[in-house]
Order: C-alpha cells, then sequence, then structure tokens
C-alpha cells in the first residue's frame, strides 16, 4: 500500500466493538483523504437532518496520504462531523503530531459511531485498540488530560482530546491534539463530547511508504526549496507568525473593529501584531510534524496581571479577542489565548463572541446583571474573565458558549452576530476585500477564511496582485481557491503551502506518493468533487442560504484605505453559481454531479 | 576531509523532519522509529534538542563489535557492515551516548552514517539546528562574539 495504510478504524461506541475495515480505495483515489475522504463516509452515511449533537451523528478523523511523510508541511489530519454551531458539515484540521502518529499506527482514520455509555478513551499501541474508562479524566482540562494520558499510555503516545467545554455543550469547542494544536471550528470537540469520548491516545511503530520513492524525493527537495525561497513562506511565517498579519491587514482598511461597527481600521492595532509579540513575548518557533515553515509561537508573559504561557497566538485569535473587542493589551490577548487551549475552546469564535456582547452591552441590550459588571470594548480584564467563565461553565459564559448567533438572537439583535450560517467571520473584512466577503458568504462550513483565502491575491499578491475592492474576476478566483484548498486539505498538507507552492508541486507530490500518473487538472477536480460533495450535503441539511450580515452590505467603512465601501455580495454571487454549474439558487445541478461523478 | 555534525538546540523548532529525511533516505520508509536521529523535546523549558551519532573519534561501538563489522568510511562516519553484523547488540550497550538503535522490525542495529557524505538531516533542517561544517571554518558562535565586540569597538560604518 502506498501512502494511504488501507485501513481505518469504525468504533461502535455504544456496544464498545473496534472493527478494523479495508479503506474504500475508490472513494481514497475520488476523494484524496483527510477532509474528502471524511466527507465522503459522512454524507454516505449520516442523515445530513441528524441532530448534531445525537448518537446518529458521527465523528471522523482521518489522514492524507501525504500525512506522515516528508511532503512540504505534511502533518495535518481531518476532523469531520455534522458541525453543532453551523448545522453544516463541519470540516476542522489540525496539525501537530498526531495525525502522523495515527498513519503510523496503521491507519488512516477512525469512524467514531453513536455514544459510549460512559466516558471512555481510545487506546491505540499499533494493532492493540481498546476503548478505556476516562471518568477520572472527565472535567479535566485539556493540558491535564493530555498529561494523565502521557502518564498512563506512555510519554511517546500523542493525544487528541477535548476539554471541559466540549462536556458542558460548547457550541464551538474544537477537538484538541499535542496540547496546543486544534480541529478547532464549528465545535467538533462538542461532537466528541456527545458521544462519551474523552481522547484518542495514538502510538505508532511502522512508516508511510511512497510508491516511486526518487520521485517523491525529487518532489519534496523541489517544493521545500520553493517554499523557503518564498518571501511569505520563507520568510514572513518564519520570523513573525501569522501575526505578521495584523499590521498589514489594519494598513489595508481591512481588520475589522469593534464587532466590526467601527470599520475596519484599529487605531492600536500595532501593540498587537507579529512584530510586538517578537519583542515582548516570543521565546521561540515551533513547528508541526515535518514542516519547514514553523509559524507556531512559543509565547510567555513573564509577569503582570496575565502572567501566562503556552503558543500561540494565531493571527485570528490576534485579532477576535484584539481589534474586534478594542482591546490593545497583548499580555491579555496572550493569556485569552493560552485559556482557549486548555479549555478547548475556538478563540475565533469565543472572541467575537465577546465582541457582540461588548456592543450589546453598550447599546444596553444585556443588562449589566447578566454580565456581573459594565461591558465596554477595550476591557482587557473582561476578555479574560469571560473566558476563563466560558471555559468553566460559570455565569454569563453560560450563554457565551452558544456562540455570537444564539447570544445575540437572546437579547433581540440577531443582525449584530458578525458570522455566516451562524459561525463568525475571521479577521478580515469583507467590505475591504471583495474576495473574502464572497468567500464568507460561499464557505461550506459557514464564516471562514480558510476555504478559499483570497487575501492572499488581495493584500499579499501570492500568487498575483488583484484590486481588492474590484468584484470583476473574484468568482473565478474563489471557484479555483476554493477547489484547490479543498484538494490541499485532502492531501494532508498545511494550507500555508501556497505561500510558495502552486498546483503543479502539490499535484506532483500526490502522483509520486500514490503513484498516479493524473494530470494536474484531474488532481484538481478532485477538490472540486470535494466541495460539491460538501454542498449537497448543506443543502440536504436545509442550511440557510449564502449570505452575509446586513452590516457588511449596509453599513460603509467609516476610515481607513477602504472608507466608504460595503461589499457587493451580489454583484458576484450570481456569476459564481454559474462559474460552479449550479442553478441560481445555488444549487449543484445534476449535470454538475454527474460530470464530477458524485 | 571530513566535515562534522553541528547541533544547535537553540535553533530547533521541533518539527522533526530531521527524522522524516533520516528514515527515508535509508529505507525508502518515513518512519521515525527508523531514524538516526531523535528529536527530544522538553515542553516546560521550552527547548528540543535533536540527538544523534557526531562519530567519537575513539568510537566505543566498533571497539566493543566482536566481529569488525564496524568501520571508519572516508567521510569519518562509523558504519556498519550488514553482511558481517551478528546484530548482537554490544555496541548499543556500548554506545556512551544511546544512538545506536535496533529496530524490532527489521530485526537489524543502525546508527548514523552521515548518509555517506551529505546527511538529510542537516540538509533539510528548515531552522539552521542541524549543520554540517568544515572543522576548519571559523564556528558561527565564535564568530557571533567577534560581533559584539565590533559593535563596542568597531567606527560607525
Amino acid at each position: 500500500m502506498n501512502a494511504w495504510k488501507g485501513t481505518i478504524l469504525r468504533i461502535d461506541l455504544a456496544n464498545g466493538v473496534i472493527r478494523k475495515e479495508a479503506l474504500n480505495m475508490k472513494d481514497a483515489q475520488d476523494y484524496v483523504g483527510a477532509r474528502g475522504l471524511a466527507s465522503k463516509y459522512l454524507a454516505d452515511e449520516v442523515d445530513p437532518l441528524v441532530d448534531p449533537l445525537s448518537p446518529d451523528n458521527k465523528l471522523i478523523m482521518m489522514t492524507g496520504p501525504l500525512t506522515g511523510t516528508a511532503a512540504a508541511s505534511g502533518g495535518r489530519y481531518e476532523v469531520v462531523a455534522k458541525a453543532p454551531l453551523t448545522g453544516t458539515i463541519g470540516a476542522a484540521n489540525s496539525g501537530g503530531y498526531f495525525g502522523p502518529e495515527l498513519k503510523y499506527a496503521g491507519y488512516d482514520g477512525i469512524l467514531f459511531e453513536n455514544a459510549s455509555p460512559k466516558p471512555v478513551y481510545l487506546y491505540i499501541n499499533d494493532e492493540t485498540v481498546e476503548l478505556r474508562d476516562a471518568s477520572t479524566l472527565w472535567g479535566k482540562t485539556v493540558f491535564e488530560t493530555t498529561d494523565a494520558l502521557n502518564e498512563i499510555c506512555g510519554e511517546s503516545f500523542k493525544i487528541a482530546c477535548i476539554g471541559p467545554t466540549a462536556e458542558n455543550g460548547c457550541l464551538f469547542a474544537g477537538v484538541m491534539n499535542d496540547k496546543h494544536r486544534a480541529a478547532g471550528r464549528g465545535g467538533m470537540g462538542a461532537v466528541m463530547a456527545s458521544k462519551n469520548l474523552k481522547a484518542v491516545a495514538v502510538r505508532g511503530t511502522g512508516g508511510v511508504s511512497v510508491a516511486r520513492p526518487k520521485g517523491f524525493m525529487d518532489a519534496i527537495t523541489n517544493a521545500r526549496a520553493m517554499l523557503k525561497a518564498h518571501p511569505v513562506g520563507g520568510s514572513g511565517l518564519p520570523a513573525l507568525g501569522t501575526q505578521v498579519l495584523v499590521n498589514i491587514i489594519n494598513e489595508s482598511g481591512a481588520l475589522p473593529t469593534r464587532n466590526f461597527r467601527d470599520g475596519a481600521y484599529f487605531d492600536e492595532a500595532d501593540a498587537t501584531g507579529g512584530e510586538s509579540l517578537a519583542e515582548k513575548y516570543l521565546v521561540k518557533n515551533k513547528g508541526c510534524f515535518g514542516c519547514s515553515i514553523c509559524c507556531g509561537r512559543v509565547t510567555r508573559v513573564p509577569d503582570g496581571p496575565f502572567k501566562s504561557s503556552g503558543e500561540g497566538p494565531e493571527y485570528e485569535a490576534g485579532w477576535s479577542y484584539g481589534a474586534d473587542c478594542g482591546v490593545s493589551d497583548l499580555a491579555a490577548i496572550c493569556k485569552a489565548n493560552f485559556l482557549c487551549n486548555e479549555y478547548g475552546m475556538d478563540p475565533i469564535t469565543l472572541g467575537a463572541t465577546i465582541a457582540c456582547a461588548m456592543e450589546l452591552a453598550e447599546m444596553g441590550a444585556i443588562p449589566k446583571e447578566d454580565i456581573g459588571y459594565e461591558l465596554r470594548f477595550g476591557d482587557a480584564n473582561a476578555i479574560v474573565d469571560l473566558t476563563e467563565k466560558t471555559g468553566k461553565n460559570e455565569g454569563f459564559g453560560k450563554i457565551l458558549k452558544l456562540g455570537s448567533y444564539r447570544l445575540a438572537e437572546l437579547y433581540g439583535h440577531p443582525e449584530l452576530s458578525m458570522s455566516v450560517k451562524k459561525q463568525e467571520m475571521p479577521a478580515y473584512d469583507g467590505r475591504a476585500l471583495q474576495g473574502m466577503g464572497l468567500e464568507y458568504a460561499t464557505s461550506n462550513r459557514g464564516g471562514c477564511h480558510v476555504r478559499g483565502y483570497l487575501t492572499s491575491p488581495e493584500v499579499l499578491g501570492v500568487p498575483i496582485k488583484v484590486d481588492p475592492f474590484e468584484t470583476e474576476g473574484k468568482p473565478a478566483l474563489l471557484k479555483l481557491f476554493q477547489d484547490l484548498t479543498a484538494l490541499i486539505d485532502s492531501l494532508g498538507v498545511c494550507l500555508f503551502t501556497t505561500f510558495g507552492l502552486g498546483l503543479p508541486e502539490l499535484a506532483a507530490q500526490y502522483r509520486e506518493a500514490v503513484g498516479s500518473d493524473e494530470s494536474d487538472e484531474e488532481i484538481l477536480k478532485k477538490g472540486e468533487r470535494v466541495w460539491n460533495l460538501e454542498k449537497r450535503f448543506n443543502i440536504a441539511a436545509g442550511v440557510e442560504k449564502d449570505s452575509l450580515p446586513p452590516r457588511l452590505l449596509n453599513e460603509k467603512l467609516p476610515g481607513g484605505a477602504a472608507a466608504g465601501r460595503v461589499s457587493l455580495l451580489n454583484e458576484m454571487l450570481g456569476e459564481y453559481y454559474l462559474l460552479r454549474g449550479w442553478d441560481e439558487d445555488g444549487v449543484p445541478t445534476g449535470e454538475k454531479i454527474a460530470e464530477l461523478g458524485i | 576531509m571530513s566535515k562534522q555534525l553541528m547541533v544547535k538546540p537553540e535553533k530547533c523548532v521541533s518539527c522533526r523532519t530531521c527524522e522524516l529525511m533520516c528514515s527515508f533516505g535509508h529505507t525508502d520508509v518515513f518512519n521515525p522509529r527508523l531514524s538516526a536521529v531523535t528529536v527530544i523535546g522538553y515542553e516546560e523549558a521550552m527547548v528540543s534538542v535533536p540527538v544523534m551519532c557526531m562519530q567519537c573519534e575513539e568510537a566505543c561501538c566498533l571497539k566493543v563489535c566482536p566481529v569488525g563489522a564496524i568501520s571508519v568510511d572516508d567521510n569519518g562516519a562509523a558504519v556498519m557492515n550488514p553482511e558481517k553484523c551478528i546484530v548482537c547488540k554490544m555496541c548499543m550497550s556500548a554506545c556512551p551516548l544511546g544512538n545506536i538503535h535496533f529496530s524490532p522490525v527489521t530485526k537489524k542495529v543502525f546508527k548514523c552514517d552521515l548518509c555517506g557524505g551529505d546527511p538529510k538531516c542537516a540538509k533539510f533542517c528548515p531552522s539552521g539546528a542541524i549543520a554540517y561544517v568544515d572543522p576548519y571554518e571559523l564556528p558561527d558562535r565564535k564568530k557571533a562574539v567577534a560581533e559584539k565586540f565590533k559593535d563596542v569597538f568597531g567606527e560607525e560604518a
């Protein structure tokens, strides 16, 4: 078997039955792996109308064919389930060391069915696979759980687990691995908790082979050299991490400020950016398994009220707790981010939900007694306090854990949730970057930047520079980015490889790994297939139509480089559907489905 | 003239690319457990250290080998001759640094052989934590010390 291991684990949690079954190789070839392949299993086996937190939902962890090889940044795995936050198909991927280890143990993925009657964890030591009691781990934080399992199973085991927020029904609880790495968005952790599954501990001593070792060595040598030579993938990200973006995006007038209310230029952005992080709190860089970019930040706030240490923050978390909450205290932002890792929550959604609460509180829509104090934008203590309360499921945290849409609806202003399909948009304003607006509206997992990252051409000029204010050409560009991203996520490599690599380099690694002679275009088609499969699932699930919050469509940006602009979504959406081969309501037609062989 | 591997733990980013490339270079399989280099991380201390054979000049493994299976090649690497090796594992016990390994899968012992003079761990290390250096060239750290003196005493350029 080349690149794929050829075996998946199917775990019936209700009956404690563990089966090893052959990977469906036709599906593996059509949907590649990780995001695509797991989504195919989900779409085949789960009713799209299922309650995400019911036993009938399934939770799938899947690696890709390049996971565990030395392909450029090829250490990722995907967690897929119907998502409780959005009701869409949920797919979140993560780096670290867990995914490769699962493959070294001999499995492409794990499919969890039903719910266990009591807390359990899955123990995998090569061919030995057991469900073990986790009652003493239930309620423990991500760090405590990881340490405890390394104590019990052995220090070389890699751990993916949930924190207490998942157990408490937080709709944006992530699946955390290697302590600080997260399959973060959409609430995959909440699904895991609903199955009474606390963790997966894995150790693998096997390896991963490739079909054409010589060709693969050439392909990865070339890819790694290109990535290293690129100004973003080889210099910007290694030097300053993803936080390198703060000042760049702010200068583009695209850094959403105070729940998008005050436009997209934050006066104090520099204090929260990668340069400040490097100067004040950075200890060292950290790479995920096999990565040459190493954008991870090991950070420490050495003293003061927010004394803490951990990894991050990433750009998105730095924004959600920073500009979006109007907070410029980087120590508080670091601390809030560390708490999210510890309790197992998505910091994008939580930071943005706190920002939404700040706006509602300032306009008097949330009574002071519900929160316990006067909540205002810019309150550094509040972002840490409310993160802690959400982590511990205390006080106002019991409402924040549901995300901004349910919060804003509860207090009578659903329009002030800066979310798409109930998932919070991240750190780029769709009014300043027209392509990103279209990306949020059409993303298959709700408001999200990593489904078709048009910021790359619109701001960074990668691979080509396009005018961010222009709508023309954006639908075609977005379709290409979405299909390519679906392919990348399915290969098991990091999206950041696009800061240096294009389709030819990615396709070459795939071909040599699996022994295929398909053309670049045929390989890209697999990404389009994944995208359409996801879309079909969402339509069958009854997910709301593609749109943006009214604020982005109606309220002009008051200042910054994009002053006076709104999102021109409706100028682009029709053309986007046309290019996708869908009908005018955005439904994949029979013709397109037949063409893709879904 | 043989070069020397040099490890700079302060630069290591824990990506373990060295382990992947070592195993692939020798076995055509990506498997960290078949790698002669191992990255050992200390989370609390926020440091990680690549550990591999540095090719002792007075190599215990070579001295203890009862069948003469270990010899020094042109690159200065102590290399195993699999034809002669009886896998008695005495070299594993003899190595004071723990840098000789046994694979339960292949039933062989293995160690760093400098990849025949082009060690892949150094070649693919993204951060410069593993370098393969000419011992006659000035070490970076020595130059860094001199740089400080330059900054203090040198003329403004």
